[in-house]
């Protein structure tokens, strides 16, 4: 009982271990280029969602002190970390693309097995 | 108030702003580029020269970026290990010069102003992944390095560049994310991102498991880019297919980033005395370092590819130091021959291995042969070239009178008095492999009568010729003799400090 309810109230790390996982798992068994560039946006994804809710408080208020009245903040930190994350994580995605359309022209196809034939 | 306090902040700021300015000054006057670089990677070489010096007289330096404290703000830390950064901007310099006649040569014009860009900014990440002292600056450092990495490989456009550089992109992308999780959980139980405040904190923090998560997640992330044993299927694609300028760049200099990365987890951050010994993490990775060492050599041993089998070597190299860094003692009476023979090593074969990737590309420039057996005779054709490489060959060897000795000596030594003499007998057993191939390079270059194919070869013009004989000549003083014991004598003190001592 204590392990499942451990697990309720750190429900937010399960979820995203969950997601990584899985976005390891469709990089590494799907044939197609973009799909597994999919799967590593999924593991991208995960891993701003865990330093996301790290910060989180329950019924915290967004950081920005406007009285001297004691109340619970959001820790800014980790968005602020996340914003860069999302920046490295897009860049990532557009130089993957650009890579995927160069393959294309030069291949004519974005499948793993089939691309192998062509080293 | 003097511009000398600014220097720490200012070894980032100078090759980064170039890279900025970069694409106008190539808009504007497409030959100014390249001398643009050289002026601004020399600015930046003489900056890290003055911090090194600094570093070597009166200690680490901690720079406060915007005069924010530490544990709030960005700290940049310019300790002996960082010291790094000197040689990345100065390897640099010398590769930037090298590529003048490359980028004329084999790039579309319009490419050329992009090729420096890359260039200064994969420069950047690397320097500043050496200097920081902020967890997740070192994260973003790493992407820059990576992602302008992953260009460089593709430039050329050629066929299955871009396969090998999609390859390297999903590897390399997947370990900077497992990078980036360990960086969320240690945050997550230590409330801090300054590498030596979560240091106090991981042992206040008694959270051992958690603790012992992220360093898996560290070593895989870090063990992807260093090219470790079972994850360095990217590497002989992606720097053999590069580039040859940007190959000396990957090859040299950023796979070392890894083990920068791993120096400050394991010694920095988990330190001596914590969660470090929760697992037999370093056991694992002295297994496989040992791996690397003999299957990297096995493999380039069967190469014909001249550049494949440098890629090949790379990775056994890598191996020689995680294994010197793996067998790092962490109980006082030993003295730490293995880890000062390692971080010895990381700067060699930083210098030898550019040295060798720029002779086989001066080879390619005046050939376009790249098969070991076409190239026959070469070296009577190229005679300096030639030289440079094999100074470079029996300095990888390992052959007294030149840099590659001492650090393979000095992890022998560490190994023996860890009492782990199978690694050094494993160590011992690649080097002789290692001597075994590139022998071969020794024997084609001058004992073959030249063929046709390479009647009409010259020479290679003077700004290739320049960083070509300028390394080759570093392998040979820096291994003996009075200037041999420069690198060892500086790097000693890092050791000890590594080791709290």
């Amino acid at each position: 009982m204590t392990f499942l309810s451990k697990l309720g109230t750190n429900f937010n790390y399960v979820i995203s271990t969950l997601l990584f996982v899985i976005g390891l798992y469709t990089i590494i068994t799907k044939p197609n280029l973009i799909k597994k560039f999919m799967g590593l946006n999924i593991m991208e994804t995960s891993v701003f969602l865990a330093i996301v809710s790290i910060g989180a408080v329950r019924d915290g208020k967004a950081p920005i002190v406007e009285s001297a009245t004691k109340v619970q903040y959001v820790n800014p930190l980790p968005q602020a970390l996340i914003l860069t994350g999302i920046v490295v994580a897009v860049s990532t995605t557009a130089l993957a693309l650009s890579l995927m359309i160069k393959l294309y022209e030069q291949c004519g196809t974005l499948n793993a097995d089939k691309l192998k034939e062509f080293e | 108030m003097k511009l000398t306090d600014q220097f720490p902040i200012l070894i980032i700021e100078v090759p980064l702003i170039a890279a900025a300015l970069m694409p106008i000054i190539g808009h504007w006057r497409r030959k100014w580029c390249m001398p643009f670089a050289t002026l601004a990677l020399s600015i930046t070489s003489m900056i890290g020269y003055y911090l090194m010096l600094a570093v070597n007289k009166s200690g680490p330096i901690s720079y406060h970026v915007g005069a924010w404290k530490p544990p709030f703000g960005i700290e940049i830390y310019f300790d002996h290990i960082a010291a790094f950064a000197f040689i990345i901007a100065l390897f640099g310099l010398l590769i930037v010069i090298f590529s003048k006649n490359y980028a004329e040569h084999d790039l579309e014009e319009e490419k050329i102003p992009i090729f420096y860009t890359l260039v200064m900014l994969t420069l950047t990440g690397m320097i500043g992944f050496t200097v920081t002292g902020d967890l997740f600056n070192l994260f973003v450092f790493m992407e820059i390095l990576s992602l302008s990495g992953y260009a460089l490989i593709a430039i050329s456009g050629q066929m299955l560049t871009a396969m090998a550089s999609f390859k390297y992109l999903l590897v390399g992308a997947i370990s900077s994310l497992s990078v980036l999780f360990g960086i969320a959980f240690l945050y997550s139980i230590t409330g801090t991102l300054n590498m030596h405040d979560m240091a106090k904190m991981l042992e206040v923090a008694r959270a051992p498991h958690v603790a012992s998560v992220a360093l898996t997640l560290f070593v895989l992330g870090f063990s992807v880019k260093a090219a470790l044993f079972p994850l360095h299927i990217w590497l002989p694609d992606a720097h053999a297919l590069a580039p040859s300028p940007v190959s000396a760049i990957l090859s040299g200099l950023t796979v070392k980033m890894g083990i920068i990365g791993m120096i400050r987890i394991f010694f920095v951050i988990y330190g001596v005395h914590s969660a470090i010994n929760v697992m037999p993490i370093m056991e694992i990775l002295a297994w496989m370092a040992a791996a690397t060492i003999v299957l990297g050599a096995f493999f380039a041993f069967f190469q014909n590819d001249i550049k494949m089998m440098l890629a090949y070597s790379t990775i056994s190299n890598i191996g020689y130091i995680v294994l010197g860094l793996s067998m790092a003692p962490f109980d006082k009476s030993k003295v730490a021959y293995a880890l000062v023979g390692s971080l010895v090593h990381v700067f060699n074969h930083a210098m030898i291995k550019v040295l060798l990737f720029l002779c086989a590309g001066a080879i390619i420039y005046r050939t376009g042969l790249r098969k070991l057996s076409d190239l026959q005779g070469i070296g009577k054709k190229m005679p300096i070239t030639l030289a440079a490489m094999s100074i470079g060959v029996i300095s990888i060897v390992g052959i007294p009178p030149t840099c590659g000795f001492t650090c393979k000596w000095f992890i022998a030594l560490g190994a023996m008095e860890g009492g782990k003499s199978l690694f050094a007998a494993l160590l011992l057993f690649g080097a002789l492999f290692i001597f075994a191939y590139y022998i071969k390079i020794l024997n084609t270059a001058y004992f073959r009568e030249p063929t046709e194919a390479i009647a009409n070869v010259k020479e290679v013009p003077l700004s290739m010729l320049i960083p070509i004989v300028i390394l080759a000549a570093g392998c040979l003083v820096l291994g003996a003799g009075t200037l041999g014991y420069v690198p060892i004598k500086f790097i000693e003190p890092a050791a000890m400090a590594l080791l709290g001592r």
